[in-house]
């Protein structure tokens, strides 16, 4: 009883496959136009792809174009359907709460259950329900238009979730909101989403943290990583999922504890598992010519900044330029040639740091965790 | 309009603004343009002889042709409403070859003489047309009757009620609409608890152009339906007769007819919601609105 | 010797008429050729003659004006034409009219009582009704009793304006109550509705049913008295061309003006 999703849309280089268990939660994550908005239209049966197939629970939502022969469409396919969207029992989300403005808040969210043949008491009640676990009963007579913003996204959380959808999809559903009112929307959705399966677009690692089960990050119309929530945040192997963990990461042929980069650069660092530096599990991974696809992942906070290369074995060392910095936290972060570092606002001034400046970047080996991609 | 304005108006808690970006000349020119509108309006109301306007207003062909004007209007009003609204939506909502064609064509009473209008109508509905022959032969004569009357104006105001009511539909957008689809309601019960409520302004607004419209309507009538007191003889062809004989009952009837018109879009526009909007929801009166 | 001038330029008119006039003109009795000599003897009218004429002399009268203004090289007619009710209220108004053909005496009248007819106006055609049906004469009709006959789609002009008070005047003459499905505007509208195939039948002035050619039938009224209307004609007071709107009426008076509106079917007064 899961959701199965392939599909593709040619004009946007979507192509991508996954799949959701019946209780669990998924953070959809990529930078914008990555195509996540794509795979939640093409759920709700707003957006017809060019070729897939989706089933809910056993149910098939559509069925398009199979095989690379309908690229453009699928018409001909005597095997295509298409479910329309008030047949498939997906509720959605999204970063405005577009309640239907000319109906009170409680025929807003009593509007799902009376579309689906409740009679006007029994969809009221089932309304006053959801308003109450969404802390607003109190507005249930108010119009949208006398509604603060976070109140009017918690009352169409409730009208989402009056129909109990089999998936509900949430795009991006706190954006909108100001700093004071979205962790009060962000409790309730840890509260309401447990036991349901869900789909969270979000560009907040918060989100992903406290909400999902797993990550899904996109690129470019393709899903370039996937797993659960702690391992993606601590093992990033993107570029998107690195600066959401906020690490560094770099790619290349793991041998041992060193990690070989394409340009030849070696990285020294110990493999994740073990706090030593042997790598215990050197035995599973296969022998192959330049070694094994792996990654090294150190935070900004231990990389130190020097305007001349340090002495000292144990050290990685990377001569970069300075493209940027900015603010961040209590520190300053030094952007430079896609690593980043975290330093002092003293030692900037001290090192004379501006964007365009050749420093190095060093950071020792036991600060480097190496694993395989 | 306030259904449709956005959540985080500016104005929603806060002060109005005293802010206008309005250069004090464009009051000027305002000014002028709305005297051109008036004063011919005032310049007739001189002219009516208020001593023997109700003999005038009230002799038995007057009371003739306001009855036929008021009921055919309000047939040709329904009849925009319900061929106008499906049209509307086809318009501002498929997609399909030939679109931008069938808008510009069904628009074009807008712009074309109502003469002409009316001569198209004859030359499809008439006696001698094809399909008016296939009515006749099932005993149903146009020409010459209070359905040709409410027919002309139909296709003089038609295109008035689609123009308001798709401006409204675009505006309004699909966004209500898929949030409903994706709460499970069916394609009919979007149309009539979101899609119709959203743009109930721009249908008003359009009913009473195209109402306003079909009471004004002389050239297709005259042209399509003819002239007889009571049955095809509206308001304005019996001003159009008057002047020939009394000019004082011509004035004082088209004094009648800017009355009644002015009536109508008062009315309609002072209440925007509650009488259509009952209609369309079926449920209960809504609650005022924030200021 | 202003009267004698008057009566020089309008015989000029005239002659200039019969030789422009003479390809339309159906009898062929244009033999004289004064033209040669008549021109040099008027003096030289000037200025813009404007002529506000009833709606049934329009093609008579553009054809009036063409001859005045080719007698007059150095005068512009200007025309409207329009129903004769509109027309007068139009002038008492202020709008700039010279000269005022009326298609009734009606109106005549009020421009008189108006006090803005220059001097007695003068009748210079007259008009009368006839029946028409479209060609294929679907209702079968023969005679004025079959149009008032119940069921008959007889259309006629409104009682208000001229043409149907003389439809009115013609029933009655004839002993017969008609039964109209339409009471038009004005006779064009009339025309209209026999000619789209609309109307079974319709009343309208003979110089209306004469240039529809084949569009309609015409069927004789065969009346003993039928209603006529008499068209005056007259110079509008406070006019500024005085003089050549005394030219303009004495051209449609004279014998050729005459004869262009009996072509046109119009009777003699």
């Amino acid at each position: 009883m899961t959701l199965e999703l392939t599909m593709t849309i040619g004009a946007r280089h979507l192509e991508l496959a996954l799949s959701v268990g019946s209780t669990e939660t998924v953070a959809l994550m990529g930078a914008n136009g990555a195509g996540k908005s794509s795979v939640l239209q093409a759920l709700s049966g707003l957006v017809k792809p060019d070729a897939g197939h989706a089933t809910l629970g056993g149910r098939p939502l559509f069925r398009l174009g199979t095989g690379s022969s309908a690229r453009t469409s699928g018409t001909g396919d005597t095997g295509s359907a298409w479910l329309p969207p008030h047949q498939r029992g997906i509720g959605t989300l999204a970063q405005e709460p577009l309640l239907f403005p000319h109906l009170s808040v409680l025929d807003n969210v009593a509007f799902g259950p009376r579309s689906a043949g409740a009679t006007k008491a029994a969809a009221a009640t089932t309304a006053w329900q959801w308003l109450r676990e969404v802390d607003a009963g109190d507005l249930a007579q108010r119009k949208p238009a006398q509604l603060s913003g976070g109140q009017a996204q918690r009352v169409a959380l409730a009208r989402a979730l009056a129909t109990d959808p089999e998936l509900l999809l949430l795009d991006e559903p706190m954006a909108a909101l100001d700093v004071n009112t979205t962790p009060f929307l962000r409790s309730l959705l840890k509260r309401v989403l447990a036991g349901r399966r869900a789909i969270i677009v979000t560009h907040d690692v918060l989100d992903a943290l406290m909400l999902a089960d797993r990550i899904i990050v996109m690129e470019h119309g393709r899903i370039v990583e996937a797993g659960p929530t702690a391992a993606v945040l601590t093992h990033p192997r993107s570029a998107f999922a690195a600066s959401l963990a906020g690490l560094n990461v770099l790619s290349g042929s793991l041998s041992g504890s060193t990690l070989l980069m394409p340009d030849g650069v070696k990285v020294a660092g110990r493999p994740a598992g073990g706090p030593g530096a042997q790598a215990p599990h050197a035995a599973p991974e296969p022998l192959a010519e330049g070694g094994p696809e792996g990654m090294a992942a150190f935070a900004p906070s231990s990389v130190s900044v020097f305007l001349s290369p340090p002495a000292g074995s144990p050290r990685n060392c990377f001569q970069v330029r300075v493209t940027e910095l900015e603010p961040h936290g209590g520190h300053i972060r030094v952007r430079a040639s896609g690593l980043a570092a975290d330093v002092s606002p003293a030692a900037i001034a001290e090192l004379g740091l501006e964007p365009g400046t050749e420093v190095f970047f060093v950071v020792k080996a036991a600060e480097v965790v190496l694993y395989p991609a | 309009m306030q259904v449709l304005a956005p959540r985080n108006s500016p104005r929603r808690f806060g002060e109005p603004w005293q802010f206008q970006a309005v250069p004090r000349w464009i009051y000027l020119l305002a000014g002028v343009g709305a005297l051109f509108i008036l004063l011919p309006l005032f310049g007739m109301v001189a002219q009516v002889d208020w001593a023997a306007f109700i003999p005038l207003i009230s002799s038995e062909s007057s009371i003739a042709a306001l009855g036929l004007s008021l009921r055919t209007a309000t047939a040709s009003t329904l009849l925009c409403i319900i061929f106008g609204i499906p049209l509307a939506l086809v318009l501002a909502r498929a997609r399909f070859r030939g679109q931008g064609v069938l808008r510009a064509l069904i628009l074009l009473p807008l712009v074309v003489p109502p003469v002409v209008g009316g001569l198209a109508l004859l030359y499809t509905f008439g006696r001698v047309a094809w399909i008016g022959q296939t009515f006749s032969t099932f005993g149903i004569d146009i020409a010459f009757s209070t359905t040709a009357v409410v027919m002309a104006q139909a296709f003089v105001a038609l295109p008035f009620l689609v123009l308001s009511l798709e401006g409204s539909l675009r505006t309004a957008g699909q966004k209500y609409e898929a949030v409903a689809a994706t709460l499970g309601a069916r394609p009919s019960t979007v149309l009539r608890r979101i899609t119709l409520p959203l743009v109930l302004p721009g249908l008003v607004s359009g009913a009473v152009l195209a109402f306003a419209r079909s009471l004004g309507e002389f050239g297709a009538t005259l042209t399509f339906a003819g002239s007889l007191q009571g049955v095809t003889r509206t308001l304005p062809l019996e001003i159009y007769l008057q002047r020939e004989t009394d000019p004082d009952a011509a004035v004082a009837l088209s004094f009648l007819l800017i009355a009644v018109s002015l009536v109508v879009v008062l009315l309609a526009y002072r209440t925007p919601r509650s009488p259509l909007r009952v209609l369309v929801r079926g449920s209960a009166p809504p609650q005022d609105v924030l200021p | 010797m202003r009267l004698a001038v008057k009566k020089l330029s309008a015989l000029a008119a005239a002659a200039i008429l019969t030789v422009s006039l003479a390809s339309c003109a159906t009898a062929s009795d244009t033999t004289s050729r004064p033209a040669a000599t008549a021109p040099a003897a008027a003096p030289e009218l000037s200025g813009t003659l404007s002529v506000f004429a009833a709606a049934s002399l329009k093609k008579t009268f553009t054809d009036l004006a063409t001859a005045f203004e080719a007698a007059h090289p150095k005068v512009k007619v200007s025309l409207s034409f329009d129903g004769s009710s509109t027309l007068v209220t139009q002038i008492t108004q202020g709008a700039p009219a010279d000269v005022f053909a009326s298609a009734d005496t009606k109106n005549m009248t009020k421009l008189s009582d108006a006090k803005m007819a220059a001097g007695e106006p003068v009748d210079f055609a007259t008009n009368v009704l006839t029946l028409i049906v479209p060609p294929n004469n679907p209702a079968n009709i023969a005679s004025f009793a079959d149009a008032a006959k119940p069921g008959t789609k007889l259309v006629i002009c409104a009682a208000q304006v001229p043409c149907g008070a003389a439809a009115l005047s013609d029933a009655k003459n004839a002993g017969l109550t008609l039964a109209p499905v339409s009471e038009e505007l004005n006779v064009t509208s009339v025309l209209g509705k026999v000619t789209s195939g609309e109307a079974d039948a319709g009343l309208v002035y003979v110089t209306d049913a004469k240039p529809a050619g084949t569009a309609v039938k015409e069927v004789p009224l065969k009346l003993a008295t039928p209603t006529v209307n008499e068209y005056p004609i007259v110079a509008v007071e406070g006019s500024k061309q005085q003089e050549l709107a005394q030219a303009f009426i004495a051209l449609v008076t004279a014998p050729q003006g005459q004869k262009v509106l009996q072509d046109a079917g119009f009777g003699t007064p």
